[in-house]
């Protein structure tokens, strides 16, 4: 692991997630919508951020796959809130010199008629800084 | 009835209808909407981080603005009322966020959370109430069998929004019941629609708002109503089949009020 546990302390940090919390019932997992997108799901951000493997989080594109429901906060019996820790884990990459994951420079061709401008102001502020 | 009103950016151009429609019945109800003169886009998410302080301001600006009005704060779009309502959460129960912020702005009051956002249905519920709503109806939608789509961010999280069961709602069967309608109850009504992934995953907006449309015509739906312009484009655009009507649910109170 090439940033160690200072990248640990800082998704904790700025999650503000006890992740000790987690008793692995899996109901994060099992509620998210994006589940069949991710490579790794909500319950495994708790314990993998618990075990200090920020670099597997960081370079998966899971990251960009929450859709921030709040599902997974509104069900976790524990309160542990693991969409926070995905946040925290994406904001981690893309405050990052050269680290937007979307361009403005390729919204362009994204586009149609009828998309709302929420739509392009949630992806960049969830994809870029 | 007089309270301050955050439109937010999508009401002013995509999701004009929302708006426009909104205005309409709020008149038509005696209550005054004045709009913010000095709102700003409220980013459209909520930051969850808490050491995101920048993405928080224009919210805090919207909420001190209505404070100093002495107003209460209307919302309309979903996002807005999501991000209005935890970013007054933060200033109301983190005390960092509140410093920091506050330390930002350098208001000539320090904001600390006093406004209280209402979404425009909690303003129909609990101060109009449904069965004034009721009562002013002049062309009820007899027979029409309409399914409430809440999504995400109205309900959730529920220890902050504090808007209704974030699990079993029922403030939209409500007004649908109100304005003459059937509601229909079905289960993908609180699940996500996609939100912004439509914008770079196509493929999965289509899967979850097909998942929710499918779910509503199983169960008999002609019509869904939402409060969400992202709701309404990925239902309409992504959800892969055109016998389910999707509108603002401020339409047909419109049509009901016989103001449209």
């Amino acid at each position: 692991m090439s940033h160690g546990n200072n990248a640990a302390e800082q998704v904790l940090r700025s999650s503000g997630v006890d992740v000790r919390k987690c008793m692995r019932c899996g109901k994060c997992t099992a509620t998210c919508p994006a589940f069949d997108e991710m490579e790794y799901h909500p319950h495994q951000f708790v314990y993998m951020v618990e075990k200090g493997e920020i670099d597997k989080l960081a370079a998966s594109p899971s990251i960009y796959k929450c859709l921030s429901c709040f599902a997974c906060v509104e069900r976790c019996p524990r309160g542990v809130e693991p969409a926070k820790l995905v946040e925290a884990v994406r904001l981690a990459v893309i405050r990052k010199q050269g680290m937007n994951h979307l361009a403005t420079d390729a919204i362009p061709a994204l586009l149609d008629e009828e998309m709302p401008q929420q739509a392009l102001v949630s992806a960049l502020r969830k994809y870029s800084k | 009835m007089k309270f301050s009103y955050y439109p937010g950016c999508t009401l002013k151009t995509k999701g004009k209808d929302l708006d426009r429609y909104g205005r309409l019945c709020a008149e038509a109800l005696g209550v005054t909407l004045a709009e913010l003169p000095d709102w700003q886009c409220c980013g459209a998410v909520y930051p969850m981080a808490k050491d995101e302080i920048a993405t928080k301001l224009s919210a805090v600006r919207a909420l001190a603005s209505s404070r100093d009005e002495g107003t209460e704060l209307v919302t309309l779009c979903s996002a807005c009322h999501n991000v209005i309502k935890q970013v007054n959460h933060d200033m109301q129960t983190d005390a960092d966020i509140a410093l920091r912020v506050n330390n930002y702005l350098g208001l000539d009051t320090p904001y600390t959370g006093e406004t209280t956002v209402l979404h425009y249905l909690e303003v129909l519920r609990d101060r109009v109430g449904f069965d004034a709503i009721k009562a002013a109806v002049k062309n009820p939608l007899t027979g029409r069998k309409i399914g409430a789509y809440y999504g995400c961010l109205l309900l959730r999280p529920g220890k902050v929004m504090r808007f209704d069961d974030p699990e079993n709602p029922t403030i939209l069967e409500d007004f649908i019941r109100a304005i003459g309608a059937e509601p229909v109850i079905y289960a993908m009504r609180n699940e996500c629609c996609g939100g912004y992934i439509a914008v770079e995953d196509k493929g999965a907006a289509v899967k979850r708002s097909s998942a929710v449309l499918d779910n509503a015509a199983a169960k008999g739906a002609d019509t869904l109503v939402t409060a969400c312009p992202l709701c309404l484009y990925n239902l309409k655009k992504n959800g892969g089949r055109d016998d389910v009507a999707v509108v603002y649910f401020t339409e047909l109170l419109a049509e009901a009020l016989g103001v449209k």
